[in-house]
Parts: structure tokens; C-alpha cells; sequence
């Protein structure tokens, strides 16, 4: 009865993606290490989870967006709008234990409504999600045009913690907050019915609701969820830089988007894990690295070759729907 | 005799003025299999649609195990106990088995454990349940590695995992060669003589003799009868379905008997035409002032048939001729190079641009083979269209108007007219009469006898028998997605009807 | 009235005359005109020519959505083409010799960026046409990858082009009228005669309608969809020279930055409908008409510029429900409630 599965090199079609991640994650390692000799210190590594800690906190987010088969394009500035207004109500005095929670609140708030407009009148994810970039972007600006620096002993605290991770290494706090976050996502996407709907949405949609599962309200949770992660992001974010600004963060959601596909999510949603995104994060932050090490290659080739492994990952995802298509 | 488990009794339904069904009574037993049979409209699927709670029908009650239910929608359905499991497998794809099973409803680990999913059960509940219906694979691998025939039995599993007591079976074997239907059945079996009421809806007459214990014959939204299946023969059953009986005289055809089929090249030949999932062994002829019948059941690859003629799919193996040249058809583009005109089956999804002008509608086709520079002028567009117009009696108050302004008769005549327009060698219209009144259906076959006696050569495809007899020189008969073959004219229905009901045959073009 | 309020640019004329009218009683000197040196000033012409890139780049963007498509790398493509002619003109600033020379010849320097600008947009259509690719996903790619691109091409550095003759482009004037609004409304002109005299448009509207039907009926949609994100692509290479030529400098970072959505915004505006096949030019430039003068309205009224984005976020919600056939049967039901 075993006949007809499609299999490469023994692999389920649902991992071979994150293979590839995986594999292209290791030779990009193997090659730092041969080309230079600090390349494969523990602290190198560990700054890679310092410096992208919100880039994979946005990312892991925008990966149940696009299991549904959706987009979140608001994220960067959702993301920035919390460092604004942790940055203006902390100036005015306001206790951390009320504004962490209220800013992801506004977050999750803000996801769940463009989830709502999504799913109840039917309209594209993408110019929704679009709009609410606008409006998040245009309310950082009416909070103020400059940069607003942080002095609340909460979040200068934040940002000096360091946990040690033995051998004189160390990890900030976001990225444990960032670790948290992927367990956390882990679990939902795995052992949750909330989980395994985004899935089955993915999969297909109307299947999904002929099988009586919960569409509406879960897509209206996933935007809530990315959202609520943008401002969780946001609040990394204000320790990191110590500073709420209109224009952190712009661009983001492209980073992350690239981040979900390079680590193996297929964009029409259903297939795809969050530990893939956690490595795309790592691929993108380490060609950035490799592009520091190098020392004679400019900053814009992290962008050009981030797009080339985009272009190729999405030819490769094409190309297994394509095989898909034809064994049915 | 047991006691009704399922009873529809006096149930009507209307869409926007036309009657779908009317006062149909329809009664399911527990641990009986009862096919569900009717032609194309006859309102199989909408007695389906409000058994399962998708309609509300206007007048009618339903009964399950005596007591009166009113289903709202299909998740209330399967609460109730009525599940359906359709020709297109609706579950996920990308999930494992054992998930499409218990998406939902799966069994969760108590906290003191962690919470979440609890897998293994899971896993092991799915593996039971479908070893209970004598399929054993990995559980755990994604559905969509599995072939169509083991996802339809994990419906099945799901269907009857939430306690489904009438389990209706919308066209399961479509896409299912005989091995595997013959463990479906075989599971149908089974879950009979645990009392499941099971309603089977098909096309294939063989399975309905081979699974089925008792027969329903819907015709027009009418009920026709319910019979024990040893009491319905095949030709009687056809019979009830189309709704004439075999010992009537058959209809004088032959229309285009006085006009002799010119002799020589025909204008159309197909070889051995084939495509995997499709039709196999397609032989034809058309010559210049034939009209070619294609009769079959829906699902027989009628309509395949003239995709490929087309080169709307592309053959596997097999070649097409036109005026005796061979040709490659790839395309539409190409076939209406090579002077074919095509008129689809699926009017609203195929055939009509909704929002363009009548006009614009009929000439599309016409414009498309002058190539991408070249505006056919004004002048010539108007005096086309008022003259497709006038030969077709397409009654539009303003041809400038939308297209979609107009009734689907009068839409499927602009159809018509647009493969008119190119002025064709070879015109090939699959169902052109579908969803027109009995006028307008009369209408549109006198025009195609009217164009055969010009020299056009047709393939009409029909699901009308009656229709096919009255304009057909030939008459080509699909059957299981092979042609089963060719009869005259001017056989009688009752040779098209025991062609379409014998056995399966070797092929005989 | 009836027929009036159903015309299909009732709309976006209305937004624009109310636009226009708000600036008037703001500011009383906002419809004036002044005829120097034999060029027309005014606070109009000056929104006619600050419109002119958003306009061009729209101009395509509308063709391909009426398609069924969807280009969000025009931006990137903005930027492309202007650090192409950017670095090919270069010229450097000489003292005391006035005489500034470009690098290539000026007519070189925009051709090349004009032909890298339609191969990227060519790019974009043969993944979507030849490898399969969602439109957003395919025009993704090159949305990442383009800043970097152009960031290459000036090695990082903002140009600056010295070179008089082409800062014409941008600030010149033609037959008293800025240049790049001539510019703009012959490109829309030119594109929408095409359009009308050869069956093109009709081909566009039958494949954004109904793909299905439109192959059937013989259509070759796939050079036609190439074509039009190729000439997507041109325009906003287009759209690029204007650009830099206007501030006489390429920035690879933040040339048409935010361009695409512009662009979206505009069609939408317009009443071309997102989901294919009803498509108006005429109408995509009222609508980048609508979002110039929504900008210079909000510096009129001192509000900050950068709260723009709020009014076009709240105008693209509105434009968004009033196209959801959910929302307008909600209305209805609403309004059909007893005592509402």
C-alpha cells in the first residue's frame, strides 16, 4: 500500500526544504572557517544571536503568517512604533511593568485587527497588511520625527544583563527573550490545534472549513500572534539601541520575509517549520557576518546575495509544486 | 425489512425560480448501500446539498432514527450523524494521515504532562481505524504522498470517527481504477454490516450492480422511483434515468441523411489519441457536412475528448489530422490556426469574458488569430456580430452591452457565434444546449443542422441521447474513458443506451 | 446625475476637485498662475510635475494589475536606473571650468538605463510567465535585490550629476510646460492610443477577466504578460531619470523609496480594480494627481509631511471596503435594518 509517496533521496517532501537550509547553513560555516582564522570563535556565533535576535523574533512571527499562506508587511513598523512609544512613555515616566504589557497588547491588537479586515471581508492580506504599514509608520512620525533616547533604569538594566554561557562568553537579553520566543513558537506550531489549523489553512483553506476547523479565529490569532512578536521585537529593539526612532527597522519585513522562504517555508503556506526559519535568520546573519570578515566587500552584497538565494529557493519551491502537481 | 434509518420525505428546493427538486421522497436503511442515480440536473446534488445541511430546502422534513432533524450546516450534519465524502478529497494535503483524521478533535495530553498534542495516541487511534477498514500504511507520513484512492479512505475514517450513522458518497470512484475500487467496496462492505446507512452516488452502472442494495432515480427534480436493485435491470434503470422507455419507437433521425457526408480527406482525423488520467484510443472522422455525435455518461471522457482535439491538454500519444495534414496542437491558438472552432462545456468559467461587450465577446476569437497588432476595424466587427447575430437569434437589446447582461441561452449562442466568427473547418461544441430552456435548445440544433448542410463539419457532445439522434450523421459513444465505439445515425436509442450500459468491450472504432 | 455618479472616474475627479478646493480656501493663492520668463508657474504646475514619476510608474503598474499581476520592485527599478545614468553622466565639478563634461555621452547614458530598467522588468515577467511564480513573490526577489544592485552600480555613494543639460529632464520646460508632466501625460497618451488602436487592451481586460477563457478563445497570454511587466519595468526606469535629474543626484538607498505602494495606492485610486481587468489610465493618473496634492496639502496646512502616510493608509482602507463585495452586502444589510 506504500506506492506513489514522493520521496527524494528518502527524505518526506515536507523536509527537503529545511535540508537544504540546513545544508547551505553548514557549507556557509565550513566556509567561514577555512577562509578565516577567527571565524569559528564561540562569541562569533553568540553575536549572531545577539545581533539578530529581533530580525528572528519578526521572522518567526511572519512564519504563521505565511503557513496560512498570507503576508505581514507591517512588521517593521509596528516594530518601530513600539520603540517610539516605549521610548515616549518611559520618558514621561511610566513603569516598565505597565508598558511591556500594554505595548504588546497595541501590537497584538493592531495584527488582529488586519487579521480581522483579512478574513472577514475578505480583502488581500498583502495591501491590508500594506495600509497598516502606513499607519504604524505615520504614527511613529506623530510621536516625533527624531530620535528619542531611552534612560529608564528598566531598559538600561535590560541592556547591560549579560548571561554568561561559560568560557567568558556571554548572551544578551534578547536573544534569550529570542530563544524563549522559539520555544514558545515550537510549541504552538506542533503540539497545538491553534498550530496545527494555520497548517491545515495553508493546506487548503476550504478543506480546512469543511472539516469544521476554527479558520476565522485562527487567522485572525496569527495576525494578533505577528503582531504581538513585531512589538516584542520592538521592545528587543529599544534595549539594543537604547533609542525609539521613526526609520528603525525599515525594511524588516523584507529581511524576515526572506528569512521564512530562504529557511524552507513554502510562500503558498501549509509546508514549512519555525526551526527553518531559525536557521534562515542565522544564513542571513551570517553572509552578514562574511561580508564583515571579508573587510574589502561592501555592505550592499548582503542584499544582492540575499536576493539571489531568495530567486533560488523560490525556483526550488516551484519546481516541487511543479513535481506535486504532476504526481496527482 | 428494517426501519428507515435516514427519511426525506416530500423535500423541494428552488434556485432563483428554477426548481432543483420537487417533493422527492428519499429513505436510507441501516446496514444497506443505496445508489443515488440521475442524469446531469436530475438534483442528485442538490438532495445531497440538503441532506447535508448546505441548503435549506423550501418545503420537506428529514427524520434520522425517527426523531426530526434540521441540518443548518455541514458541521451540523456531522454532528447529527450524516457525513459526506466527495469525488475531490476535501482534507489537507500537507498533513499527516492520522492529522486529516482527527483535525479538531485531537486528543490532548493532560497538563500534568506538558499539554499539548498528544501524538501518540493520535497515531495509534488513526492506525486502528484504518486497519478497520483493511488499510495498513504510515500513519504519519503527509497525505498528499498517497494515492486519490487511500485519501478517500481516510475520509472515510474521518467521516465515521465522528460517529457518522448515514455516510453518503458523492461520485467516490472517479478517479479510481478497478483494484482500488474494489476496496472501496469492499470497505463499504464492512461498515454496512456494522448498520451504516451508506448513499452512493455514481455514474458507473457496473458498481451500482456490483455495491448497491437498493436504487433512487431522480429525472428533472422529480422522483422517479425506489427499487430493489434485482428489480431494475440495467436497460430499465437507464430507462428511469433518461425517461423514456426502450419499447417506444425511436425518433425519426438522421437529420442530415438527404446531404451524403462528401467523400475524400476528412476534414478532421484523430489516431489513437490519448492521455494519461484522461481518455485512451480516441479514433475519429469528421467530413465536410457531418455532424459527429459523442454520447457517453458524465465522467466517460466526453469532454476530454474534445480538450484534446483542441489542444486545451496536450495528447500523450496519438496524432490529429486537419484537411489531412497532421498536425501538432499544443494550443488553443494553434487549433484555431488550423481552422477549429471550440465551444466549452463550463459557459462561465470557460467561455465568457463577463465584462466585455457582446460584441467584443462574439469577435474575440477572431481578433486573437489576427495576431497582437492589428485591430480588426469598426466597420467589419459590426457587420460580423449583426450578422452571428441574426443567424443565431441572439436577442440582446444593445450588442455594445455587456455580455453578462444576457440569459445563459442567448450567452451560449454568442459562444456559438465566436467560433462562428473564424469561420471554422471543424466545429467542436461540447454540451452547447446545457442549462437552455427546451425553445432554445431546439433552436440551437436546428442552427447546427443548418450549418452541417453549408458544409461545416460538427462534433457535437451531448449528454441527450435524444438530442444526439436528432442531428447526428455518426454517433461515437464513450464509455470508462475509452470509446466504446460508433454507431449510425439512425440506430435508435436503444443501441446508443446498450452501448453506453454493455460491459466493458475491446475497442471497436 | 445617476449616469454621472456611475461614470467610472466619477470618483477619483470628485477627490481631486475637493483636494483642490480645500487648498483654495487654505491657501487663496493656490489656483493662482504666473506666466515668467515663458514658463508657466503655479502651485498646480508645480504638483503636475512632482506627480510626473509617480504617474509613469503607475501608468505600468496599472497594466500589469489589469493583467492579473502585480510589480513591487518598481521602486528598486527607480533606483537602479537612476544610479545607471547617475554613474554614466558622473561629471565631476571643476573650478573655475564652467564647462562640465559627462563620462558617456548623455543620450548613451539614459539609453543603458533605460534598457537595464526593461530587463528588469522583463526579469520579473519571465518568472511569472516562465518559471510560474506568484507575481508578488517573483517581483519580491527583485525588490531585495535591487537596492543592492544599485548600491553596486554607485559604489555606495549618493552621485552627484554635475552636468547641466541633464538636470532638463527633471526641471527643464517644454513649450512653457515642466517637462517631465509633458513627459508623463505623452507616455499615458501614447500608451493608452496603443492600447485603443490595436486589440492589446482588449487582450489585457479579456486575460485579467477571465485567464481561462481568454486562452480558449485563442489569446496568447504569455508574450502579452511579458510585455507588460517589461514595459513596467521601462517606466519606472523612466521615472528614475526624472528623478534624479529633478534633485541632480542618484541615492541608491532612497530613490523611490516607498514608490511601489505610491503606485498601488494610485491604481487603486484610479478605479482599476486589484483583481484584474477593469483598468483605467486615465484614471491611474487622477490618482497620483490625488496623492501629489494630498501631500502638498499637508504642507499647507502644517501638518508634519511625514503624517502623509496615515492619509494614504486611511484612503487606501476606504478604497479597499468600498471594493469588498462583504463589506457593501454588510452595508446593505445595515441600511435595510428597520429604523436605520
Amino acid at each position: 500500500m506504500n506506492t506513489a509517496a514522493v520521496r527524494i533521496l528518502g527524505l518526506d517532501r515536507r523536509l527537503v526544504p529545511l535540508a537544504a537550509t540546513l545544508a547551505l547553513f553548514i557549507g556557509l560555516v565550513v566556509y567561514g572557517a577555512v577562509s578565516y582564522d577567527a571565524f569559528l570563535s564561540p562569541q562569533v556565533f553568540l553575536n549572531l544571536a545577539i545581533d539578530n535576535s529581533f530580525l528572528c523574533i519578526v521572522a518567526i512571527g511572519m512564519t504563521f503568517v505565511i503557513l496560512t499562506g498570507g503576508i505581514d508587511l507591517s512588521v517593521g513598523s509596528v516594530l518601530a512604533l513600539t520603540t517610539m512609544a516605549a521610548a515616549a512613555l518611559s520618558k514621561l515616566g511610566w513603569s516598565p511593568w505597565i508598558l511591556v504589557p500594554l505595548l504588546l497588547a497595541g501590537g497584538s491588537a493592531f495584527g488582529a485587527i488586519q487579521g480581522f479586515l483579512i478574513h472577514r471581508y475578505r480583502l488581500q492580506p498583502f495591501i491590508v497588511t500594506l495600509a497598516g504599514m502606513f499607519v504604524a509608520r505615520g504614527l511613529c512620525y506623530l510621536i516625533d520625527t527624531a530620535s528619542i533616547p531611552i534612560s529608564a533604569p528598566f531598559f538600561v538594566a535590560m541592556a547591560e544583563a549579560r548571561i554568561p554561557v561559560g568560557g567568558g562568553n556571554s548572551l544578551s537579553s534578547g536573544a534569550v527573550i529570542a530563544m524563549i520566543t522559539v520555544a514558545v513558537a515550537l510549541w504552538l506550531a506542533h503540539s497545538t490545534r491553534f498550530g496545527r489549523t494555520v497548517y491545515a489553512i495553508g493546506g487548503n483553506a476550504k478543506s480546512a472549513t469543511l472539516m469544521g476547523l476554527p479558520v476565522g479565529s485562527a487567522l485572525v490569532r496569527v495576525y494578533a500572534f505577528s503582531g504581538g512578536c513585531a512589538a516584542l521585537a520592538g521592545l528587543v529593539m529599544s534595549v539594543y539601541m537604547l533609542s525609539g526612532y521613526s526609520l528603525h527597522a525599515v525594511g524588516l519585513e523584507l529581511d524576515a520575509i526572506a528569512a521564512v522562504v530562504i529557511g524552507g517555508t513554502l510562500l503558498t503556506g501549509g509546508i514549512g517549520y519555525v526551526a527553518g526559519t531559525v536557521v534562515g535568520v542565522l544564513i542571513l546573519g551570517i553572509i552578514q557576518t562574511l561580508v564583515i570578515f571579508n573587510g574589502t566587500l561592501s555592505s550592499w552584497w548582503t542584499r544582492i546575495v540575499i536576493g539571489i538565494l531568495l530567486f533560488l529557493f523560490c525556483v526550488a519551491q516551484r519546481l516541487i509544486e511543479a513535481r506535486a502537481g504532476q504526481k496527482r | 425489512m428494517s426501519a428507515p434509518l435516514l427519511a426525506a420525505r416530500g423535500i423541494t428546493h428552488v434556485y432563483t425560480g428554477k426548481p432543483a427538486l420537487d417533493g422527492v421522497d428519499f429513505t436510507v436503511r441501516a446496514g444497506e448501500v443505496h445508489a443515488l442515480m440521475g442524469q446531469n440536473g436530475a438534483g442528485k446534488s442538490t438532495l445531497i446539498k440538503v441532506l447535508t445541511g448546505v441548503e435549506s430546502p423550501r418545503a420537506g422534513e428529514m427524520a434520522l432514527g425517527g426523531s426530526r432533524i434540521v441540518p443548518t450546516s455541514t458541521l451540523h450534519a456531522q454532528q447529527l450523524g450524516i457525513s459526506t465524502v466527495y469525488q475531490e478529497v476535501n482534507l489537507c494535503p500537507n498533513l499527516s494521515v492520522a492529522e486529516n483524521i482527527f483535525a479538531g478533535r485531537q486528543p490532548m495530553k493532560p497538563w500534568p504532562r506538558g499539554g499539548g498534542i498528544d501524538w501518540r495516541t493520535l497515531n495509534s487511534r488513526a492506525l486502528g481505524l484504518l486497519r478497520g477498514l483493511d488499510v495498513d500504511i504510515d500513519v504519519r507520513r503527509e497525505l498528499g504522498s498517497y494515492p486519490v484512492a487511500i485519501q478517500q479512505m481516510v475520509a472515510i475514517a474521518r467521516a465515521i470517527d465522528i460517529s457518522a450513522r448515514v455516510l453518503i458518497l458523492d461520485e467516490p470512484t472517479s478517479s479510481l481504477d478497478s483494484e482500488e475500487v474494489e476496496r472501496l467496496f469492499a470497505a463499504l462492505r464492512r461498515l454496512r454490516s456494522q448498520g451504516l446507512g451508506i448513499v452512493f452516488v455514481t455514474h458507473f452502472l457496473d458498481q451500482v450492480y456490483a455495491i448497491s442494495d437498493r436504487i433512487t432515480v431522480l429525472r428533472n427534480g422529480k422522483l422517479v422511483g425506489e427499487w430493489p436493485v434485482e428489480d431494475l435491470d440495467h436497460a430499465a434503470l437507464i430507462a428511469a434515468m433518461v425517461g423514456r422507455t426502450p419499447e417506444a419507437p425511436p425518433v425519426a433521425c438522421g437529420a442530415t441523411g438527404d446531404a451524403p457526408a462528401a467523400p475524400g480527406t476528412p476534414v478532421l482525423s484523430a489516431r489513437g489519441l490519448a492521455r494519461r488520467g484522461s481518455v485512451n484510443g480516441v479514433n475519429l472522422d469528421v467530413r465536410r457536412g457531418e455532424i459527429l455525435g459523442v454520447a457517453g455518461l458524465l465522467g466517460s471522457g466526453r469532454t476530454e475528448v474534445a480538450r484534446l482535439l483542441f489542444g486545451l491538454d496536450r495528447a500523450d500519444a496519438g496524432s490529429v489530422a486537419v484537411q489531412g495534414q497532421e498536425v501538432v496542437l499544443h494550443d488553443p491558438a494553434q487549433a484555431i490556426a488550423h481552422g477549429l472552432g471550440f465551444c466549452p462545456e463550463e459557459r462561465k468559467t470557460e467561455g465568457v469574458v463577463e465584462d466585455l461587450s457582446i460584441r467584443d465577446n462574439i469577435v474575440l476569437t477572431l481578433q486573437a488569430r489576427a495576431g497582437l497588432w492589428r485591430r480588426l476595424p469598426a466597420a467589419h466587427v459590426r457587420e460580423i456580430t449583426d450578422r452571428l447575430a441574426k443567424l443565431l437569434d441572439i436577442r440582446a437589446p444593445d450588442l455594445d452591452g455587456t455580455i453578462g447582461t444576457l440569459s445563459g441561452g442567448n450567452q451560449q449562442k454568442c459562444m456559438i457565434a465566436r467560433a462562428l466568427a473564424t469561420q471554422p473547418c471543424l466545429l467542436i461544441l461540447d454540451e452547447p444546449t446545457r442549462g437552455i430552456d427546451v425553445a432554445g435548445k431546439a433552436e440551437i440544433m436546428n442552427q447546427l443542422v443548418a450549418l452541417a448542410r453549408e458544409g461545416l463539419a460538427i462534433v457535437f457532445i451531448s449528454a441527450e441521447i435524444e438530442e444526439l439522434l436528432r442531428v447526428s450523421t455518426r454517433i461515437t459513444v464513450m464509455r470508462d474513458r475509452v470509446q466504446a465505439g460508433t454507431l449510425a445515425g439512425d440506430c435508435g436509442e436503444e443501441a446508443v443506451y446498450a452501448m453506453i450500459a454493455a460491459a466493458p468491450a475491446p475497442v471497436s472504432p | 446625475m445617476r449616469a454621472l455618479v456611475r461614470w467610472h472616474l466619477f470618483w477619483p475627479c470628485l477627490t481631486l476637485a475637493l483636494l483642490i478646493a480645500l487648498n483654495a480656501v487654505v491657501n487663496p493663492g493656490f489656483l493662482a498662475f504666473e506666466w515668467r520668463d515663458g514658463h508657466l508657474y503655479g502651485n498646480l504646475v508645480d504638483i503636475l510635475n512632482r506627480a510626473a514619476p509617480l504617474a509613469l510608474v503607475a501608468t505600468g503598474m496599472t497594466l500589469v494589475i489589469a493583467a492579473r499581476g502585480l510589480d513591487i520592485s518598481v521602486g528598486a527599478v527607480v533606483a537602479i536606473s537612476a544610479a545607471v545614468a547617475a554613474v554614466m553622466i558622473g561629471g565631476s565639478l571643476s573650478l573655475g571650468d564652467a564647462e562640465a563634461v559627462s563620462r558617456f555621452p548623455m543620450w548613451l547614458a539614459i539609453l543603458a538605463a533605460l534598457a537595464i530598467a526593461l530587463a528588469c522588468g522583463l526579469w520579473n515577467g519571465a518568472l511569472v510567465v516562465g518559471v510560474g511564480m506568484q507575481p508578488i513573490i517573483a517581483t519580491l526577489i527583485l525588490m531585495v535585490a535591487g537596492r543592492g544592485v544599485a548600491q553596486l552600480v554607485t559604489g555606495g555613494q549618493i552621485i552627484t550629476i554635475y552636468y547641466p543639460p541633464y538636470a532638463y529632464l527633471g526641471n527643464g520646460f517644454l513649450a512653457g510646460l515642466p517637462f517631465a508632466a509633458v513627459l508623463a501625460a505623452a507616455v499615458i497618451a501614447l500608451t493608452q492610443l496603443l492600447l485603443s488602436r490595436t486589440p492589446l487592451g482588449l487582450y489585457v481586460r479579456a486575460i485579467g477577466i477571465n485567464p481561462v477563457a481568454a486562452r480558449i478563445a485563442g489569446i496568447r497570454a504569455k508574450p502579452i504578460t511579458l510585455a507588460l511587466y517589461g514595459f513596467c519595468g521601462l517606466l519606472a526606469g523612466v521615472a528614475g531619470l526624472i528623478v534624479s535629474s529633478n534633485v541632480r543626484s542618484a541615492d541608491a538607498n532612497n530613490a523611490g523609496q516607498l514608490l511601489e505602494l505610491d503606485a498601488i495606492l494610485a491604481v487603486t485610486l484610479g478605479g482599476t480594480a486589484l483583481t484584474g481587468g477593469r483598468f483605467s489610465l486615465v484614471g491611474t493618473a487622477l490618482g497620483a494627481l490625488i496623492i501629489q496634492t494630498l501631500t502638498t496639502t499637508i504642507y499647507s496646512l502644517g501638518v508634519p509631511p511625514e503624517v502623509n502616510l496615515v492619509f494614504k493608509a486611511a484612503l487606501i482602507f476606504i478604497v479597499m471596503l468600498l471594493q469588498s463585495p462583504e463589506f457593501r452586502a454588510g452595508i446593505v444589510r445595515l441600511a435595510r435594518q428597520p429604523g436605520a
